[in-house]
């Protein structure tokens, strides 16, 4: 028996029943079609958050310093006092994989410029710091490596700080009072918009570490070193190289407490990816329901059909057909009917995610494998419940099956 | 010459319960290619049962049955069904043609179970030669239900030929069509008999037995008579009979 004669039989009888042929898919397409949208749907706030995350920078390790408590009341990181500029320094000669490093130093402080004020979150870095971040200059330049062994005043400001103070003037040259103190504005940042958690990221002043903490904090100890590996194969060498140096530079020996911690870009991504993954699994094993109902549907409407035809069984088996073509035969319709289902699923379920990112601006993604997976799945349906209802059609006995009524 | 049928002591009993039915009682005989023979009986004489197992649909449970010099009596399903599909053809009192199939799609299905390798070119070409011998031809396009019985018939003798088989079957094939029909579908065995096929015929329908050669008439499983038929009908005249018969009744209101 020729496969593409089964296959033509197999169409025919599904083309005799349309309306039952296509409400028998439905199972199938609601499934696939609520697998493709929904798995486009978590791809894509994924990959929105991980854009996210990787404009913060390529790569990057954060070292905070260790809590410090006072009196049973407890700073939070950052706050100790334990990171030194010497720490920072250390890493970037000892260490080779971290190829830019950038102490930093922050404080929450009134600006003002020409007859406007502002309340913003000063930064003390290094020249470094807009390279790990990946963070263009719509204007301007960075300070030099000059500027911070000067303590220079000296400012690059984001695009929050210009529409706020300068409006549509040009901030380029003008001079910005920090806590009193005069800094020249020799950089403007390009827009990053908001981060993750929501927050404005452009609403940010950046400036030599050295003059942050001379001349507008007074402190000599840092809050963060914020490091980029060389490549991501590097970040947890790096990670670990520095705690090794740091311990050694902290004379910390044993058991006892690191006073630093170490984050890594990639525990930023999982943390924030997390909740999209777990709603993708929820949707994706609700739709999984809809395709077993779509296939127990479809097993439903094999037995009646077999039921139905059980004189043309008996005439096909009369006439030459072996059990396993009668077998084949309607694992062929069943297949062809959970694999169509399938397809027009995959249609639909593309379909959705476009509209959706269209009208609903909802950013989707159809992941190929998603789409490969369904269609393998609504085909192994058709198989698993059409073999039932197929084995029973080929056990008929000619003779009874001819004069069935 | 290997006779098409030989039966050696068939027997066929089917366990009812308790009791043993025994349908067909050591019954042997042989058709030689070439006859046309009807199996007559009242129902319950086992006939249906011996149709089934010429039919190859049933084995029998005891005896030896050679179809065309093969022995078919100890085969397994498959093996039957092979048989069936190269050497037997069917045709049923209910036609038994696939509803909502064309005439031609009809005539193809035994060849789409053969074990030749034809193209489907060739399948159209050999189902529409098939049509052409019944008179059907013109009507390969259309369905079951825009056929007349007899037209059913015809395409349902097509099926049985296409596959050149050694035996043609035939279970009660005028038993749903009035007398004119039923003379016309006999005229259609009677020419391809002429043409050298073995028909087996069952019926209980003493007229339309006179049309065949010769009749076996079953009883209790057994076979109580066979012999060849004396005054021997032909379709051809009589249709002219019965034609002149209708324009009598024309001409004389």
């Amino acid at each position: 028996m020729k496969i593409r004669a089964t296959l033509i039989m197999a169409f025919r009888a599904l083309r005799r029943n349309k309306l039952r042929t296509a409400l028998t898919m439905l199972g199938i397409i609601i499934g696939v079609a609520a697998v493709i949208a929904m798995v486009a749907i978590g791809n894509g706030a994924t990959s929105q958050v991980e854009n996210q995350i990787a404009a913060l920078g390529q790569n990057v390790v954060l070292i905070f310093a260790g809590s410090f408590t006072a009196g049973g009341v407890r700073a939070g990181w950052g706050n100790a006092g334990t990171l030194k500029v010497g720490d920072a320094d250390a890493i970037k000669r000892e260490i080779p994989a971290a190829v830019a490093v950038s102490p930093e130093v922050r404080t929450n402080v009134q600006i003002g410029a020409e007859n406007q004020n502002w309340f913003t979150n000063v930064l003390g870095e290094s020249p470094d710091y807009f390279g790990i971040r990946n963070w263009q200059f719509a204007e301007g330049t960075s300070f030099s490596d000059r500027d911070v062994r000067g303590g220079t005043k000296v400012a690059v400001i984001g695009q929050t700080i210009v529409r706020q103070l300068f409006g549509e003037d040009d901030a380029l040259g003008d001079v910005l009072r920090v806590k009193g103190v005069p800094f020249q504005i020799v950089g403007v940042l390009a827009g990053k918009g908001l981060s993750v958690m929501g927050q404005d990221q452009d609403d940010v002043v950046v400036v030599p570490y050295t003059s942050a903490m001379k001349r507008l904090m007074g402190v000599n100890s840092l809050r963060s070193i914020n490091v980029e590996a060389d490549t991501s194969d590097d970040i947890v060498p790096v990670q670990n190289q520095i705690t090794d140096l740091l311990r050694q530079r902290h004379k910390i020996v044993g058991a006892n407490g690191d006073d630093f911690t170490i984050h890594n870009q990639q525990e930023f991504t999982d943390a924030a990816t997390a909740t999209s993954r777990i709603l993708t699994v929820l949707v994706v094993s609700i739709a999984s329901v809809s395709l077993l109902v779509g296939g127990i549907g479809i097993m439903n409407i094999m037995l009646v059909s077999v039921t139905e035809r059980t004189r043309e069984i008996g005439i096909r088996m009369a006439v030459g057909a072996h059990g396993r073509d009668i077998l084949l035969q309607f694992l062929i319709e069943a297949t062809s009917l959970s694999s169509m289902g399938g397809v027009i699923g995959i249609l639909l379920g593309i379909g959705a995610s476009k509209l959706l990112s269209i009208f609903a601006q909802w950013p989707t993604l159809v992941s190929p494998l998603s789409v490969i997976l369904s269609f393998m799945f609504s085909a192994c349906v058709g198989i698993f419940f059409g073999f039932y209802p197929a084995r029973k059609a080929a056990a008929l006995d000619p003779i009874e099956a001819l004069r069935y009524e | 010459m290997t006779p098409v049928i030989e039966l050696r002591n068939i027997e066929r009993t089917y366990a009812s319960g308790e009791i043993e039915v025994r349908a067909v009682r050591d019954v042997s005989l042989t058709i030689q290619p070439g006859e046309f023979v009807a199996i007559m009986g009242a129902s319950g004489s086992g006939k249906s049962t011996m149709m089934n197992t010429l039919g190859c649909l049933d084995r029998p449970t005891g005896g030896s049955y050679l179809l065309d010099g093969i022995d078919v009596s100890k085969l397994n399903r498959d093996a039957l069904a092979d048989i069936r599909n190269r050497k037997i053809g069917f045709v049923f009192q209910g036609f038994n043609l696939l509803s909502r199939t064309s005439a031609i799609e009809n005539v193809e299905l035994p060849m789409l179970y053969s074990h030749k390798r034809l193209k489907s070119s060739q399948l159209r070409e050999k189902a529409l030669a098939a049509l052409d011998i019944v008179g059907l031809a013109p009507r390969a396009g259309h369905y079951p239900n825009q056929l007349s019985g007899g037209q059913q018939q015809r395409v349902a003798i097509a099926r049985a030929l296409c596959n050149e088989p050694s035996l043609l079957l035939a279970d009660e094939p005028t038993g749903n069509l009035d007398s004119q029909t039923s003379i016309e579908i006999m005229g259609v065995f009677q020419k391809l008999n002429e043409q050298g096929i073995t028909i087996v015929m069952v019926t209980h329908e003493l007229d339309i037995a006179h049309y065949t050669q010769r009749n076996i008439v079953m009883r209790d499983g057994s076979v109580v008579d066979d012999s060849p038929v004396k005054d021997r009908l032909f379709a051809t005249e009589e249709l002219r009979r019965l034609a002149e018969a209708l324009h009598a009744v024309r001409l004389h209101p």
